[in-house]
């Protein structure tokens, strides 16, 4: 049988997560030693072999027992999982316990301990953001680094900086615990949130990788959605909100890796599996009283996903989300935003005015996308000279190739007087920018 | 026709991120399924595990492990049919070791 894309990748997470239930969570590089073990061993043994007709269960199989050496060898001079006491240390208890951690049934509940583990609120939600990504989604420091434009080294230290702070809790989190589930979930739900925007909204310019981050993201927020403590209304808005938006990824980039601006995606190109499970999940969202970020981020996708076209996109239900949005979240890249769909609505100088009227627009000093909303505003008032000045503000503070080349696309639009107004409305795709992960400042010092 | 023994020696790659892993396994995959459509196969062979014992000399000495450096190791053997060493020289090529620093030795087998 052939093997999905990815799929050693996915196997590395499933199996990294059940071996450090057993060997504990300040040996988790003694459970990735193993999985790497059992991957050189299919890597050996498939090729001249054949595949087995079960690859996932194959590679199950061989990590036991090269877990259960490990035990043997090592249970005298190592400590194991505390939570096991000393299950492991008889061969009458050791094989059983083995067993039911690894058995097929258990596995996504490792899965879980691991995701909650990993957004322990100590760490930094970059921190988070990668471990999640190197335990669980099986991504080398290259890959990550790679994925997230950022440097080995930053994403290294990230990783070793949040390894330890999982080894110094000393248990993996307990999924068993309601309190303590309920307690933990926003920040799971969030670290989810931001490994997604990572993918949709990060910087690399390869659309293949921005897929594979939004991917994961889902995957495992429908791992959390079989949880029953875990499928709340906020994680089923979360979940729908990311279908909503990752719809519309096969039509967001061009062949060299451009974005292509909302008003001119040929949303032909929108995935309707996607926008139809989405729709789905946000009907599942709609019960109980709470409304959170991700409910009305996701309808604002839903409105997006619902229309043929920016012109006939419901604009007034767009405002009255944001609006929503500032009573619960206020922040000056949601007022922006608003002010965007005002213009939508209203016309560019309504929009101006709008974005004027922000008041701690100063906190928006190094956001690219509020000069050059101003400069496209202006551009659509007929006033060139002005959106120039602010395009040229824009280009200075962009912060990677793609956003660059936008820019440079509408500072040569004002210079050749071209009338053909570039979609403001969604080319940074507004709902989603009221999360800007943190910068890598704290992980670039000392 | 001949035969001739593949010795693979030294990286399989262990180093790496289990994309990468996956994406050698393939084009292992692949170089096989082509031998094995080309008819030269005789046995896929085995790969071998890296530690066991060697035994040498008059007193039957017993020491651990293969003597050879990690890049020189044997690490597996595939037995093959060819018509000259060129040409088994030739099908070894398309072994995707060699992006990993490995190497094939390639022996023919002795006919007596």
């Amino acid at each position: 049988m052939d093997i999905n894309d990815h799929f050693f990748r996915r196997e590395a997470g499933r199996l990294v997560s059940a071996l450090t239930r057993i060997f504990g969570v300040h040996n988790l590089a003694l459970a990735e030693d193993v999985v790497q073990d059992a991957f050189c061993r299919a890597l050996e043994t498939w090729p001249m072999r054949g595949m087995p007709d079960n690859p996932s269960a194959w590679l199950m199989a061989t990590a036991r027992n090269r877990a259960l050496d490990v035990l043997r060898r090592q249970r005298t001079a190592t400590t194991f999982a505390p939570e096991l006491g000393r299950l492991l240390d008889s061969e009458w208890t050791l094989t059983p316990v083995v067993d039911d951690i690894l058995a097929a049934d258990a596995l996504q509940d490792s899965m879980l301990r691991m995701m909650f583990s990993c957004c322990h609120p100590r760490l930094s939600e970059p921190a988070q953001v990668a471990l999640i990504l190197n335990i669980l989604c099986g991504f080398s420091i290259d890959e990550i680094a790679r994925a997230c434009m950022s440097r080995h080294a930053a994403i290294e230290k990230r990783i070793q900086r949040g390894k330890s702070a999982l080894a110094e809790a000393k248990h993996l989190f307990d999924t068993a615990m309601p309190a303590d589930f309920t307690d933990r979930l926003p920040a799971v739900q969030r670290g989810l949130y931001l490994l997604f925007n990572e993918g949709y909204h990060g910087a690399s310019p390869e659309t293949s990788v921005r897929l594979e981050l939004c991917n994961e993201a889902i995957r495992l927020v429908a791992i959390l959605l079989q949880h029953p403590l875990g499928k709340t209304p906020t994680t089923y808005a979360l979940a729908a909100l990311m279908s909503l938006t990752a719809a519309r990824l096969p039509a967001r980039t061009d062949s060299s890796g451009n974005l292509v601006p909302l008003d001119d995606q040929d949303r032909s190109h929108w995935d309707p599996t996607r926008v139809s499970e989405g729709m789905r999940l946000l009907e599942l969202s709609a019960t109980g009283t709470e409304l959170t970020a991700y409910h009305l981020e996701a309808a604002m996708a839903s409105v997006h996903a619902m229309a043929r076209g920016t012109k006939d996109t419901d604009w007034s239900a767009i405002i009255e989300l944001y609006d929503q949005l500032m009573g619960l979240n206020p922040s000056p890249i949601v007022a922006l935003n608003r002010a965007i769909a005002i213009a939508q609505r209203d016309g560019p100088e309504r929009g101006i005015a709008e974005i004027q009227a922000i008041a701690d627009a100063d906190r928006l000093a190094a956001y690219p996308f509020y000069p050059a909303a101003l400069g496209e505003l202006e551009f659509r008032c007929g006033n060139q000279v002005g959106a120039y000045k602010h395009f040229e503000v824009a280009l200075a503070r962009a912060r990677n190739p793609m956003e660059r080349h936008f820019f440079e696309h509408r500072l040569a639009a004002c210079r050749a007087n071209n009338r053909q107004p570039a979609s403001v409305t969604a080319f940074w795709e507004p709902q989603f920018a009221s999360a800007q992960a943190p910068d890598d400042a704290e992980d670039d010092r000392g | 026709m001949s035969e001739f023994l593949f010795l693979y020696r030294g990286s399989l790659a262990y180093t790496k991120s289990p994309e990468q892993m996956q994406k050698s396994m393939q084009k292992w995959v692949s170089w096989f399924k082509d031998l094995g459509e080309k008819g030269v196969i005789k046995n896929p062979g085995n790969p071998l595990e890296r530690s066991g014992k060697v035994v040498r000399g008059h007193n039957k000495d017993v020491h651990d492990g293969p003597f050879a450096e990690a890049k020189d190791l044997i690490n597996g053997y595939t037995l093959v049919d060819a018509a000259t060493l060129d040409q088994a020289v030739e099908l070894s090529k398309g072994c995707p070791i060699f992006e990993d620093g490995g190497a094939v030795e390639v022996r023919p087998i002795a006919k007596l």
